[in-house]
């Protein structure tokens, strides 16, 4: 197809936005600041609705090419976009989340002096995720990717001058350049061997290649290594330590960046290279593996926690574990399907404990709120809606994505599905342990105190109030949103016909002849558009209908026991934390994973560079020859510089000396 | 005929005058006569191997010699009033600005 799209409009939108905010910003009154930004986001938002409208008369997939980048012989990389059904998902969900939280931030951060830098770096953000999710090639993802990760660092250390955040936005990108090496290296193999890094051509020289089902080759190794980046990036097992600690960055920024978009670049990235994965079934596994650890772990640690925006950080990470179980057991459009209602439920989780904080002025321990409920009604209802989406209730978005991983990981393993069912009955409970610790009983706070933890220094706070409309309506937004992003994809056992899954078919499809294989039916050769991702199963509708039930049962039964402990019985938790004793601590202190990290990492780190390479190598090698070869110059020099004495006429008598040297030889060599 | 030697040493005690002289003198101007002496030295020695010897390129070079010469005092001398301008003194170890 010719027509051209303009693509490369989208994420330059707000490049420029970042850049007008960025350079002008400071002259600016918040009014043009914030009519800036909500232009140029919006605008790019408006580009991908135009996209979307035009998306059935594209052949896909949609490539376009801007520039030439490199060319290096036979490798070449072009600034190019490319649009697939996978790429119009996440665009949609990044423009639009991204631009009902712009809104919402406008008037979040209404009262804070960095009021222009902040959406300078919000747009700078969107510029690169939109960078990342258009890119046509790697390298163009990897620019995207890094921009991110500095985008997040900027923006969690927005307020700098406060020690914790500097040094977690600090924490968040160096455990980011962990896994940006395990990218990176897999870059340089793909190179080698394959000689491009642009999709189209890559995945094709990929899909000629067969599974590497008897041992781990040369995909294995790069699906691991995508996956050491991917978990950088969405924070899984081992790199998920930055997550928590980035929730020291201003509340539309976690759930815009640490929630609903930034995290989820591993899930896409991992989606698109879906091809390498197919025929690594070994990675595969381990993406899994991680993805169920993670899952659970987080889960466990986000009950303990006591600060509301903890709790949903490890949420994220818990539901991103989720994500890659779904990667992991090859059902990549059920992976995407969570990502979506996640960016929706998540983001308005944390936009609506924003409005918390907000309301309670700046407290963020959920032991100082309660009953909120009366006090803050919207936020209460839409609070309410993600809380129910994300315990897995039917009919609500995060049911259906759930409920579809659930019973994919089930056709892989009962493992996966077993500890799934079980995180998801944690989710359930912690989430519901938020919901009545902030909104029922009785207030625990001190309404009058306006101390600003977060934004709200100098706001004068008159006791609880609603935020302002600005915040509401996009949390309102969100919420009818959390409640129909999962009606895309209702599956067959429940009289639905999974579009979602459908519409993301033929992406995942093309390059995927073998994996799925294993457990196809025979009728495997109809057209895609017929057919689910994979395999539709076999088992029947009755059996999935089942374990529908259970998952729903998992959510119902947190909320049962949630209710018991933190509505009912408020003194119970305290009890059976007491009688837990050691575990019980050692959950709470995320089970000094931290600690653990530091005694095995930075504290070599920072000996041997202190001891070792500071004071030895360059206090004690380095410095010691500079400084020794300079004196030694200087003692030559001292002794030398004694015959240039600046007078005439010893200068005069050194002449004559030589001379009367030479006239002497001359006159011995003619005498001779 | 005066024999080539005896111009010859009076030649060499002429530079060697001359040398002493620009050594040992702390007087701008007396340092300058002594170079005036030291070329005057060699002169005469291009002049006395010139008329030994029959050949007149020793003579013409004393002629560049004479030049040179005038036109080094005519530069030196303004050098010396200068100096003497600024510093009242024609004592060269008091004209020590660019000593260390």
């Amino acid at each position: 197809m010719t027509s051209n799209l303009h693509l490369w409009l989208i994420p330059i939108l707000p490049l420029i936005g970042a850049a007008i905010n960025g350079f002008l910003g400071k002259r600016f009154s918040r009014q043009v600041v914030s009519t800036v930004a909500l232009t140029f986001s919006g605008a790019a938002f408006a580009m991908a609705l135009y996209v979307a409208s035009q998306f059935s008369s594209l052949s896909l997939p949609h490539v376009e090419t801007v520039a030439a980048w490199i060319r290096a012989g036979q490798f070449q990389v072009d600034f190019g976009f490319y649009l697939d059904q996978l790429s119009l998902v996440m665009l949609l969900v990044v423009t639009g989340v991204g631009f009902l939280i712009h809104i919402y931030s406008v008037g979040y951060m209404w009262e804070d002096d960095g009021f222009y830098r902040f959406f300078a770096y919000l747009n700078l953000f969107m510029f690169f995720m939109l960078t990342l999710v258009l890119a046509n090639n790697y390298l163009l993802m990897f620019i995207g990717w890094e921009g991110v990760g500095l985008a997040s660092y900027l923006l969690i250390g927005f307020w700098f001058v406060k020690d914790s955040a500097a040094s977690a936005g600090k924490k968040a990108f160096i455990t980011n350049r962990v896994g940006d090496f395990g990218f990176l290296i897999a870059l340089f193999l793909l190179i080698q061997h394959f000689g491009t890094l642009t999709f189209a051509d890559l995945f094709q020289k990929v899909s000629a290649l067969s599974p590497e089902t008897t041992g781990a080759g040369l995909l294995t190794a790069i699906g691991l290594l995508l996956m050491v980046g991917a978990a950088g990036k969405s924070a899984q097992i081992p790199l998920y330590v930055w997550l928590p600690d980035a929730m020291e960055g201003p509340t539309p920024v976690s759930a815009l960046i640490h929630a609903a978009t930034m995290v989820t670049a591993g899930v896409y990235m991992v989606a698109r290279s879906h091809a390498i994965f197919e025929r690594a079934p070994q990675a595969l596994t381990v993406v899994a593996i991680i993805g169920t650890l993670t899952a659970l772990f987080a889960a466990t640690i986000g009950i303990t926690q006591t600060d509301i925006k903890k709790v949903l950080a490890y949420s994220t990470v818990s539901q991103l574990g989720y994500m890659f179980i779904a990667l992991g057991v090859a059902a990549f459009s059920a992976g995407i399907f969570h990502l979506m209602t996640h960016a929706f439920f998540k983001g308005l989780l944390f936009l609506a404990a924003g409005s918390v904080i907000h309301a309670v002025g700046g407290e963020q321990d959920m032991r100082k709120m309660g009953g909120l409920r009366t006090k803050i009604p919207v936020t209460f209802w839409t609070m309410t809606i993600a809380t129910f989406a994300i315990a897995g209730i039917p009919p609500l978005a995060g049911f259906f994505s759930k409920d579809e991983i659930l019973w994919r990981a089930y056709q892989a393993s009962w493992i996966y599905w077993f500890i799934g069912v079980f995180t998801a009955f944690l989710t359930s409970f912690y989430m519901f342990r938020l919901w009545f610790m902030t909104f029922f009983g009785a207030y625990r706070g001190d309404a009058e105190s306006s101390h600003g933890h977060d934004a709200h220094g100098g706001h004068g706070h008159g006791g609880i109030h609603e935020s302002p409309k600005i915040m509401l309506v996009p949390l309102v937004i969100l919420a009818i949103l959390s409640i129909v992003g999962g009606w895309v994809g209702v599956p067959g056992s429940l009289g639905g016909s999974n579009r979602f899954d459908k519409f993301l078919g033929p992406v995942f499809r093309s390059t995927s002849p073998s994996l799925n294989a294993n457990h196809a039916a025979p009728g495997e050769t109809a057209p895609p558009e017929n057919e689910t991702e994979g395999t539709e199963p076999q088992t029947g509708h009755s059996t999935e209908l089942i374990f529908t039930g259970i998952s729903v049962l998992a959510g119902l039964l947190g909320l049962a026991l949630a209710y018991l402990f933190y509505y009912q019985r408020p003194e119970l938790p305290q009890r059976i934390a007491t009688s837990l004793g050691g575990f019980y601590e050692a959950v709470k202190n995320k089970y000094y994973v931290d600690e653990i990290y530091a005694a095995i990492f930075i504290k070599p780190l920072i000996d041997g560079s202190s001891k070792v390479l500071w004071k030895g190598i360059d206090q004690g090698l380095i410095d010691t020859s500079v400084n020794d070869a300079a004196d030694g110059a200087r003692d030559v020099s001292d002794a030398v510089r004694r015959m240039q004495s600046g007078n005439i006429r010893s200068y005069a008598s050194w002449i004559a000396l030589g001379a009367a040297c030479v006239l002497a030889y001359m006159v011995w060599m003619g005498t001779r | 005929m005066v024999p080539l030697s005896y111009y010859l040493v009076l030649s060499g005690i002429l530079f060697a005058c001359g040398v002493t002289g620009f050594i040992i003198k702390r007087n701008i101007i007396t340092i300058f006569m002594s170079i005036e002496l030291m070329l005057n030295g060699v002169n005469l020695s291009f002049v006395a191997f010139a008329a030994n010897w029959k050949a007149l390129s020793g003579q013409v070079f004393v002629f560049f010699v004479m030049v040179v010469a005038a036109a080094e005092a005519a530069v030196g001398l303004a050098i010396i009033i200068a100096v003497y301008r600024n510093r009242e003194t024609l004592n060269v170890d008091r004209v020590n600005l660019l000593k260390l």
